[in-house]
């Protein structure tokens, strides 16, 4: 699929028509270990690509999640709140933070496909 | 990325074991520890409080003072900590700190009198790990000379925790059953001599079991052989005694704290309150007289936000009152739980703080310990 996009802090971005959906890989989620706790961003916060969008708490520590893109968030994942380990058990699916109208397109040119994440994930 | 920069770390004779069960490791207190195992910290931790974990605390430290009888040694040692260690029973264990003359804490310690008739004179000292050396050293210093000082560094340690705990560690040492809480005894388990306490960090009853560093790897294989023992990390162990409202030196412990700020003065039993001898006790009388400037409380953040440690505590009034030691998210609580030292005047359970988290104000409350039920075996 042509359409999910990744960044190097291991974010994703879901890419349908103008609506970018993002959250955590699964890379990360098993790296973080179990998430207590989602700050998801809010309903019409402006975010820009690579600024904090979000914050996911494991046990441990808290991590922060940046906005892969740039745009208005137009609907956060509130389910979170109840039950943070949807992060841990679908984190590209059901564990999604937020969704983002893109403001600019382009901005998706800096980002790895599916390929080249999961190479830069093995050398890591 | 590995930093190669960095002092190599010590490894704890159950490494090999840690690896094998796929824990990953982390430096802590110049120790490769695991901080979990593929389990993951909250399965961890919920198995500790329903069935029996398994933790290597192997690098904390180990010690002996050695004198003509337990007297002697007892005030020995009672020159430098706020315990009453003379009226300690053969077999009996106790909480103490090492103090500073301004009546700070260099170390929280557990003290133990040998159970043994042979072994009068003799007390055993476990210390943290992050501060073993300066430990060992000030009790080198400060020990007079007819007590001898014999460190353990051979020595392992094991602490087995949990409601099982005990009917697992008596299909092995039938006698650990009736053990009252902080006692000891030395027996064997398939003929390895042991050193057995009834105490831990968990808030839950179970032991802490010191065995000869060859021979620690064939006990722990044992008891993880056992259907209700599973192997736990550092992750649980921290998040075990924060529930347990226990504190941790480096956070809720350091040079500036007192023992009655850290409101562990039930420590310092009664004669020595009115007896004294121990560094800091001008201040240690003071405060217990008069009150200290700042106390040692629990904090249950309202939300689900939790509060880390060095997150700030104001009162309504948007006032620094305080600061969190040690926070996070408590797995058996099902929710975030907090430690800090706020001022004497808003340290009563039920005062509403906020605790201001990435800029943000959030409410919370000034609660009682332990977050969830202490189960010490009491006989």
């Amino acid at each position: 699929m042509g359409n999910t996009h990744y960044t190097k802090d291991h974010e994703y971005v879901r890419i349908d028509g103008d609506i970018a959906t993002f959250g955590i890989t699964d890379y990360a989620q098993s790296q973080l270990g179990d998430v207590v706790f989602v700050e998801v961003p809010k309903v019409g916060a402006h975010l820009k690509q690579g600024a904090e969008a979000a914050v996911v708490e494991s046990v441990k520590a808290a991590s922060e999640v940046y906005a892969p893109v740039s745009g208005e968030v137009i609907e956060s994942n509130a389910a979170l709140e109840g039950t943070p380990a949807t992060v841990n058990e679908d984190p590209e699916g059901k564990g999604w933070f937020g969704k983002i109208k893109l403001s600019n397109k382009s901005e998706l040119d800096a980002l790895m496909s599916e390929a080249d994440y999961k190479a830069y994930l093995s050398t890591l | 990325m590995t930093d190669l920069a960095s002092a190599p770390t010590k490894r704890t004779p159950l490494y090999d074991l840690h690896v094998a069960l796929g824990a990953r490791m982390v430096p802590f207190a110049g120790y490769d520890m695991p901080v979990q195992y593929p389990t993951g910290i909250l399965t961890e931790h919920q198995w500790t409080r329903a069935e029996a974990g398994l933790f290597d605390v192997s690098h904390m430290g180990q010690c002996f003072l050695i004198g003509s009888d337990h007297e002697t040694t007892a005030r020995a040692l009672e020159a430098l900590i706020p315990a009453d260690i003379v009226n300690l029973k053969p077999g009996q264990q106790r909480y103490s700190q090492f103090l500073t003359e301004d009546g700070g804490i260099l170390d929280d310690i557990m003290v133990t009198r040998s159970a043994l008739p042979e072994e009068d004179g003799t007390l055993m000292v476990v210390v943290n790990a992050g501060c073993k050396d300066q430990d060992f050293a000030h009790l080198a210093k400060h020990l007079p000379k007819t007590i001898k000082l014999i460190l353990v560094p051979h020595r392992a340690l094991l602490a087995l925790q949990g409601p099982k705990a005990a009917s697992v560690l008596a299909r092995f040492a039938p006698e650990v059953a009736t053990m009252p809480f902080m006692s000891a005894l030395s027996t064997k388990i398939d003929g390895v001599p042991v050193h057995i306490s009834r105490s831990g960090y968990s808030g839950e009853d179970g032991y802490e079991i010191s065995i000869h560093e060859d021979k620690v790897r064939g006990l722990a294989d044992r008891l993880l052989k056992e259907s209700e023992v599973k192997p736990i990390g550092l992750g649980a162990r921290d998040s075990l005694r924060l529930e347990a409202g226990l504190c941790l030196y480096g956070h809720e412990l350091d040079l500036t704290t007192s023992p009655v700020e850290a409101n562990i003065q039930w420590s310092i039993q009664k004669r020595r309150r009115e007896e004294g001898g121990f560094p800091g006790f001008e201040r240690i009388k003071r405060e217990l007289t008069e009150g200290p400037k700042r106390k040692r409380v629990g904090i249950k953040p309202e939300g689900r936000a939790p509060a880390r440690e060095g997150t700030e505590i104001h009162d309504a009034a948007g006032n620094k009152i305080g600061v969190v030691t040690s926070g996070g998210f408590g797995p058996t609580l099902n929710g975030p739980c907090a430690m800090g030292y706020v001022d004497t005047a808003h340290s009563a359970v039920g005062t509403r703080v906020s605790l201001i988290v990435r800029g943000t104000a959030m409410p919370a409350e000034i609660t009682a310990m332990p977050f969830v039920p202490n189960r010490f075996y009491r006989g």
